[in-house]
């Protein structure tokens, strides 16, 4: 393969599930016959209505389509457009978050497949994250299985709202099959709407609160896997907070090592601080990137991290959340763009070095 | 340094601790199983005092729900923040390279060795047939 110098390697790009349409043939008979005898209609992330300026950057907007749905518009707009060598696909569909755990677990298998057969198969450059219905952790870790084989497949995708806090071991069925076979955790923005993102106190009235409380879901995700032991559990797994921001990070690091100092004897199985533990299993991709372009700022803000090795590049294609043909934020030091777009991204997905 | 007579070897017994005025610091003293260990009496975090707080053993653990515990009675546990120190280093458990608690060396000596000095007996007499604590500071 020809390296161009500036190649990257995004970790988040979005095809969209046009519709069910796309997945009946992907079904078993008996939910092929389920979804057309009743008229199952197509299952839009509530997170991502394709209508609201966050789906899709207007220049990018193809008028009466659903945002990602062309591979064409992908490959103009994303994969030559920013140079990718690579790029894993996350899929963000309605049916991932279905109340009945069965119907999600179908609709998640459908769309492996139909990722693999439209996508993966068409354009080289893709790779993808295998998605998986939380609600069956059982099932969740059959299908991780399944699609393990086809080494395209990089990682395991879960939202960042569940029906329980994604700690608990309920969930551990998921982490064992990704371990098992070297692949990470992806936890992507959205949620299935069990409980209310904006804290447990009461329901947001608006998209801008739901969007804005992202940041709230990842940081008490990430204070579970941690307290729970998931990091003691599963030590090769790795996590990565997928359009989560990235400015949050320092202070929750500090706060949770503040209070592991004092509580530590709740969680003695969190052997070294939070923000240790932070550092070697979580990484977090850098779009949006939710602070100053002073890169001053940046700066200091990666020495907060405490560590050059958390971010990986990405471009959340087609997602609307920065503007020109760089995904890379303004403000980041020239040094360390080789190891955001290229070493960074292939030691946490180490699938990558197989197919480069 | 200088060595200060503080009390009797008896006045700490084990399990036990107590506080003590070296000059104007405040130093609490262990009794760890007959070894005794002497640690300023102010936590590095925000100084509180720390032989108000719990003496325990260490909880461990390699993975959640199984838990060990060891080495009873060897830890101080900070009565404001719960920070656990190791009473024989004065290290916290959590971050032992960069927080731990100042420690002073701390001894038995038999009364008829101090009556010869050259020791400081600042606060009460010394008699030849008790044994004393004596504090490096």
């Amino acid at each position: 393969m020809h390296h161009k110098p500036t190649s990257v390697i995004d970790c988040d790009i979005h095809p969209a599930v046009p519709g069910n349409d796309a997945l009946i043939p992907y079904m078993d008979e008996y939910w092929q016959e389920q979804f057309v005898s009743r008229a199952i209609g197509d299952m839009d992330l509530a997170s991502y209505p394709p209508s609201v300026p966050l789906s899709c950057r207007p220049d990018w907007r193809q008028v009466g389509e659903k945002p990602g749905v062309s591979l064409a518009s992908c490959r103009e707009q994303a994969l030559d457009k920013f140079n990718c060598e690579i790029a894993i696909c996350n899929p963000l569909y309605g049916g991932q978050v279905a109340a009945s755990g069965l119907m999600a677990a179908e609709v998640c298998s459908a769309t492996n497949k139909w990722l693999a057969r439209e996508w993966l198969d068409a354009e080289p450059r893709l790779r993808g994250s295998i998605v998986v219905a939380s609600q069956l952790p059982d099932r969740a870790a059959e299908e991780i299985h399944r699609c393990a084989s086809d080494k395209r497949f990089v990682q395991v995708l879960l939202l960042a709202g569940n029906e329980m806090l994604l700690g608990r071991s309920h969930f551990w069925p998921i982490y064992e099959a990704a371990e098992k076979h070297g692949l990470p955790i992806g936890i992507h923005a959205g949620t299935m709407y069990r409980y209310p993102t904006s804290s447990g106190m009461g329901w947001p009235s608006t998209y801008l609160q739901d969007y804005a409380s992202g940041t709230l879901l990842f940081a008490a995700q990430l204070q579970s896997l941690i307290t729970e032991g998931v990091f003691a559990k599963f030590p090769d797994l790795t996590f990565v907070m997928i359009e989560a921001g990235i400015s949050w990070v320092p202070s929750f690091m500090w706060k949770s090592t503040k209070v592991w100092f004092g509580v530590r004897g709740e969680v003695p199985w969190v052997k070294r601080s939070p923000a240790a533990e932070i550092r070697d299993r979580v990484r977090f991709t850098i779009q949006p990137f939710d602070t100053s372009k002073d890169p001053v700022r940046v700066e200091k803000l990666i020495e907060h991290l405490g560590s050059e090795d958390m971010l990986l590049f990405s471009s959340d294609y087609p997602h609307w959340q920065f503007d020109g043909d760089d995904p890379m934020p303004p403000g980041f030091p020239v040094r360390l763009r080789q190891k955001i777009t290229q070493e960074n991204p292939l030691r946490t997905y180490p699938r990558l070095k197989e197919t480069v | 340094m200088a060595k200060h007579v503080v009390g009797k070897a008896e006045d700490v017994g084990p399990g036990m601790r107590k506080v003590f005025e070296v000059r104007g610091r405040p130093i609490v003293i262990f009794n760890v199983d007959g070894d005794y260990f002497a640690l300023l009496n102010r936590c590095p975090h925000q100084s509180a005092e720390l032989s108000m707080g719990l003496i325990s053993g260490i909880a461990t653990a390699d993975e959640p729900g199984h838990v060990q515990c060891s080495r009873r009675g060897e830890f101080i546990r900070c009565p404001w923040h719960g920070w656990e120190f190791d009473i024989r280093t004065g290290q916290s458990w959590c971050d032992p390279g960069r927080i731990s608690v100042k420690q002073y060396p701390v001894s038995i000596t038999a009364g008829a060795e101090l009556v010869e000095g050259p020791y400081k007996a600042e606060t009460f007499p010394v008699s030849i047939e008790d044994s004393y604590l004596v504090v490096d500071l």
